[in-house]
């Protein structure tokens, strides 16, 4: 995604790595992605439904 | 990485046909996962002569700390022709091994291998979005 728009930034963050992270984002379980910070996807995803997720960041 | 592993890595990187930069970032105190994480992506660079590698310190290197966007260490940018914001934080070991050699691919090939219906989605995106995924070695 971060490859089709310049607005998209896409980290993978080891998380056993960034203990501070892990608790500020209450992962509990991997993989699990957060979107600006609000926006929660547990596990793994279709492509359309994780873009679809994705983009509830702004709607 | 084991050596299977190691095989399937080399095939794969051993056929991009395009420059990828790995920027570096690492920092001198306090970080015990940087030097394995420089060897990891010095054993990646080693498999094609499209990659090279960049090192900048998190302290000392603040134009480039800016620029990329970094703020924790180990942190690696995987920038083709222009930096499309892709960033691995840690030591890159297992799946996170895989996703970022598909990053690298993916960088080089200039696609992305999205669906024309999420390319489309995405193209309309105009205000920035951060994701970040956190994962494990296995």
């Amino acid at each position: 995604m971060a490859f089709e728009n310049a607005h998209i930034t896409a980290s993978a963050v080891a998380a056993v790595e960034y203990p501070d992270l892990v608790r500020q984002y209450r992962v509990t379980g991997v993989p699990k992605t957060v979107v600006n910070e609000r926006v929660e996807i547990l596990g793994a995803e279709p492509e359309a439904s994780f873009v679809a997720h994705v983009l509830e960041s702004i709607a | 990485m084991d050596s299977r592993t190691q095989d399937e890595l080399e095939a794969t990187l051993a056929g991009i046909g395009a420059p990828v930069t790995l920027v570096f970032f690492t920092q001198t105190f306090g970080c015990d996962s940087c030097v394995p994480a420089r060897q990891i992506v010095d054993r990646i660079a080693s498999f094609s002569d499209q990659i090279t590698v960049e090192e900048y310190n998190l302290v000392l290197d603040t134009d480039q700390v800016e620029t990329y966007g970094v703020q924790r260490v180990p942190a690696i940018a995987v920038v083709g022709q222009a930096d499309v914001g892709i960033r691995f934080y840690g030591v890159p070991e297992g799946h996170e091994l895989v996703s970022l050699v598909e990053a690298i691919t993916l960088v080089a090939a200039g696609d992305s291998g999205l669906s024309d219906e999420s390319r489309a989605l995405i193209a309309s995106v105009d205000q920035p979005i951060d994701i970040q995924v956190f994962a494990t070695p296995t």
